[in-house]
């Protein structure tokens, strides 16, 4: 559909201008000298991978986050947003990619509970009703939160926006959560909220969509914007080029190792979401041959959770051929078996379900391994100067930097705690490493360490699944390469084969081959 | 201005321990005020409270007697809390506990053999395992909340027992009283001493023992910690948590059963309408002043048990009634958790009122 080009007046005052903002955590910037201009009745993309400083951004125009350098100004005026009232006050409304809604109230109660003041519910509702009709969201204020759609419930949240009359509507992923259907109800609304001069700040990584709805974008890479550009005189590589930012990588020259026999099979895997926000998985294949690292890509919140927990056997109870290590079926076998196979597992998030943060480290240690073989328990007691020996081991082996001997997990930083937990794993080593964002939110140092050591084991023959959103850290280790989006996984292709572009490509969806998308094409056609 | 709880960066261990003395120290202080303010002599009153029951030999025997149960029953507490599962029936798994024990003599009315005792314990026990797997089902199952269907069973259980006692398990020859046969011989707990402290005061200190071996030494007592303090972790780590509800309800359920059978066929000698003063609810604060420690357990039933002397001996010398030993067990309680939410939490006033804020840290409290 081409998109009628946004007029600007050009005497008039962008309605938000945010000038050189940086905010610092640390030694770290999340959002590095970023400039971007938003006028009435435009919207405007902000493109960025996870990580890129989108949020951060977000978070210091609505006020929940102050920037270190940097102003805001408001119509032309200079201002300082000091919390999300304040912004609501000026004019800003969000909509939250998780919502906050309770589950057992009513729509129209729901909305109350966020509105200033005090409220006649019944004219609320009128007023719910109203709104939403004109928006084209249709909703039912007595209807209960817990029986509606996800789609529903954002509509509640949009429409909650809309009555306080907002000039600019921040939008943080809010397809991420849509059936395609949905979403394109969503971008009508938009649409017609920009007609009437509404300002939208819509942030996505999906490159089709953007073209469709927005009429500028600005591009954040590492906290730094590298480019603004008009989404319609882009192509979807172009975008894609811009986000991943193919001129910083140089792809590994990393010498093959001999591809041995098949360790991990996933044939046909499905698994349900695991929460309201999941994403459930749909005829997964892929196999793990030893020695080699296959990359699985994909942008956060695409059934990367849902996809190692069914390998790992957290969340058993597949069909027993659903995954299968050295040939044997463990698909309805629990974690403990499969280590006992000799699979390694480290999950997303370090503290809580990696390790337990009020834990010592060789508590810690047991969390994974009495039972695979270290004579920690013998007869159901354990011997903790055993688990002691191996906290030591792998502290020193790992250059996990601690300040006593033997400490609680959550007292070692990010970096040191990560390379604590790979490490436990990669001391027993395992035939089968399987390791979700390994080195998410750690140090240069750390990174490099853990990823040379996964680089290692896959020398030694081991056979290694690396789940990531990092290309730079896919590129430097990944033998294949497969994309996951929407819980759908496209084949693994060798990592020489793939550009940059390609990959941007698919994590976007290109290869997703469900009905849905065809449905999309059509509606949006 | 609004008053918020704000998680402190850091817990001090120190505190942690202190936390139970200070509570204790704050329930004494404000009882002398309550006595006081019944016109009594708070010292003098606060003497017979505390300090008279363990100046004679016969009360210590009777401390003894009170603690033993309230220590089987808390200890078992102490590790179904110690995995967050919130068994607050302990009262009525007691009472089924007694009951099923009680089904020997009252049903075989003349088998004298030792094997009647074992019999009797064991029944005691099951009983109360099994009252205890009704809200494990019912959570594992149906995500019941263990607080609700275990409190209510408390009551299904007493009923139950009222209408026994009255009916068809009432004595033939017991003049119409509301009570059963009286036990006899094997049918009662051997006693030492004056003859009124039983083994089941044995029992409830090897069980606490068993138990700090289990939590500090093995595997299950791992899971355990590991279930209570990071679910996700200990799935990750292979073990299931609806197993370790199965496990804590039986366990707590087991131990309040064997309490309960011991109190019938220990000092009351039959069953009758009540079978405790409330030792499962108090078993609550029992666990709690013991810091969820077994160890810590056994002093914790000791101090209680002063509470319940404490009362019976202000009723007898000051004419206080003996609702004022239930007044002290709420106000340590309610001070226990008092002190435990300062060491975990600090309060901060807020000017303004902006509910996002308050929501959120609120939520961040919550985990």
């Amino acid at each position: 559909m081409p998109k009628a080009p946004h007029k600007q007046s050009t005497n008039e005052a962008p309605l938000l201008e945010v000038q050189h903002i940086t905010k610092m955590y640390g030694d770290l910037a999340a959002n590095s000298d970023v400039s971007l201009a938003i006028s009435k009745g435009e919207i405007h993309a902000l493109l960025g991978e996870n990580g890129a400083g989108k949020s951060t951004l977000v978070k210091v125009i609505y006020g929940s986050l102050q920037p270190t350098l940097g102003e805001i100004y408001w119509q032309g005026e200079k201002i300082t947003i000091t919390n999300p009232a304040a912004a609501r006050e000026l004019g800003i409304g969000m909509v939250f990619q998780h919502f906050s809604l309770f589950d057992a109230l009513t729509v129209a109660e729901n909305i109350a509970l966020a509105l200033p003041g005090k409220l006649d519910l019944a004219t609320l509702s009128d007023k719910i009703s109203t709104v939403s009709r004109d928006y084209g969201l249709p909703l039912e204020p007595t209807a209960h939160v817990a029986d509606l759609s996800v789609g529903e419930r954002q509509r509640i949240e949009i429409v909650r926006c809309l009555l306080q009359e907002p000039k600019l509507l921040i939008m943080d992923e809010p397809t991420a959560v849509l059936t395609p259907q949905e979403a394109e109800q969503l971008f009508l609304t938009l649409d017609r909220l920009a007609s009437e001069g509404c300002a939208v700040l819509y942030i996505s990584h999906r490159l089709e969509e953007i073209k469709r709805l927005c009429h500028n974008a600005t591009i954040l890479r590492h906290g730094k914007v590298v480019g603004h550009v008009d989404p319609q005189k882009e192509t979807a590589n172009s975008l894609a080029n811009l986000m991943v930012g193919s001129d910083i990588h140089t792809i590994g020259s990393r010498t093959a190792n001999v591809r041995g026999e098949v360790v991990l099979a996933i044939n046909d895997l499905s698994a349900p979401p695991d929460g309201p926000f999941g994403v459930a998985l749909k005829d997964v294949n892929l196999d793990v041959h030893s020695g080699e690292i296959v990359a699985v890509a994909g942008v956060a919140g695409n059934g990367q959770g849902e996809f190692f927990d069914a390998i790992s056997g957290e969340r058993a109870g597949n069909t027993p051929q659903a995954v299968k290590i050295n040939g044997n079926d463990v698909g309805n076998l629990g974690i403990v078996a499969r280590r006992k196979m000799g699979a390694a597992f480290v999950p997303e998030e370090r503290l809580g379900h990696g390790a337990v943060p009020e834990f010592s480290l060789s508590d810690n240690v047991i969390l994974t391994r009495y039972a695979t073989g270290d004579a920690i328990v013998a007869s159901g007691v354990i011997d903790n100067t055993v688990a002691n020996d191996i906290q030591i081991r792998v502290s020193d082996d790992f250059d996990v930097r601690k300040g006593v001997p033997n400490p609680e997990a959550r007292s070692l930083s990010g970096g040191n705690l990560q390379k604590f937990v790979v490490g436990r794993e990669l001391d027993r080593e395992p035939v089968l490493m399987v390791i979700n964002q390994p080195t998410w939110g750690v140090d240069a140092g750390a990174a490099a360490l853990i990823r040379q050591a996964l680089i290692d084991l896959a020398g030694r023959g081991a056979a290694i699944l690396l789940i990531s959103q990092d290309l730079d850290e896919i590129f430097e280790t990944a033998d294949r390469i497969a994309v996951i989006s929407r819980g759908q996984l496209s084949d693994a292709r060798p990592s020489g084969d793939l550009t940059l572009e390609e990959i941007g490509l698919m994590m976007a969806g290109a290869h997703e081959k469900s009905d849905d998308k065809e449905n999309s094409e059509a509606v949006s056609a | 201005m609004k008053i918020i709880l704000e998680k402190r960066p850091f817990k001090s261990k120190k505190m942690a321990l202190l936390s139970p003395l200070l509570a204790i120290g704050l329930t004494v202080f404000f009882g002398g005020i309550i006595f006081a303010m019944l016109g009594l002599n708070p010292f003098r009153a606060l003497y017979v409270y505390f300090i008279e029951p363990v100046t004679s030999w016969w009360s210590i025997e009777e401390l003894i007697v009170k603690a033993a149960p309230l220590i089987l029953i808390g200890v078992g507490l102490a590790i179904c809390f110690e995995a967050k599962v919130w068994n607050i029936g302990a009262e009525g798994q007691l009472t089924m506990g007694a009951l099923a024990g009680s089904m020997i003599p009252i049903f075989f009315t003349g088998w004298q053999s030792p094997l009647v005792l074992v019999a009797m314990l064991v029944l005691g026990a099951l009983g109360g395992a099994l009252f205890g797997a009704i809200p494990a089902f019912l959570k594992t199952r149906f995500n019941a909340n263990e607080i609700l269907t275990s409190l209510m069973l408390v009551y299904v259980a007493q009923l139950l027992a009222d209408w026994l006692v009255r009916g068809p398990w009432r004595d033939p020859g017991g003049f119409n009283f509301p009570k059963s046969v009286t036990f006899e011989g094997w049918q009662v707990l051997p006693t030492f001493g004056d003859g009124r402290v039983h083994i089941g005061a044995i029992l409830a200190v090897v069980a606490a023992l068993v138990l700090a071996f289990m939590m500090a030494k093995t595997l299950k007592g791992f899971e355990i910690r590991i279930m209570g303090n990071a679910p996700r972790a200990g799935m990750f780590s292979g073990f299931s948590p609806k197993k370790t509800i199965w496990f804590s309800m039986l366990l707590s359920g087991g131990l309040a059963g064997l309490a309960g059978i011991c109190e019938i066929a220990g000092p009351s000698g039959h069953l009758q309408p009540s079978i405790s003063p409330g030792y499962g609810f108090t078993a609550i604060i029992v666990a709690f002043l013991g810091r969820l420690n077994p160890i810590g357990v056994i002093f914790a039933g000791v101090m209680l048990a002063i509470s319940y002397l404490g009362g019976e001996a202000a009723q007898i010398d000051l004419g206080v009634s003996a609702r004022i030993s239930q007044v002290f067990q709420g106000m340590l309680l309610f001070f226990i958790l008092a002190c435990d939410t300062l060491i975990i939490y600090r309060i901060r006033l807020m000017a303004g009122s902006d509910p996002k804020t308050t929501r959120k840290i609120m939520a961040e409290a919550g985990d």
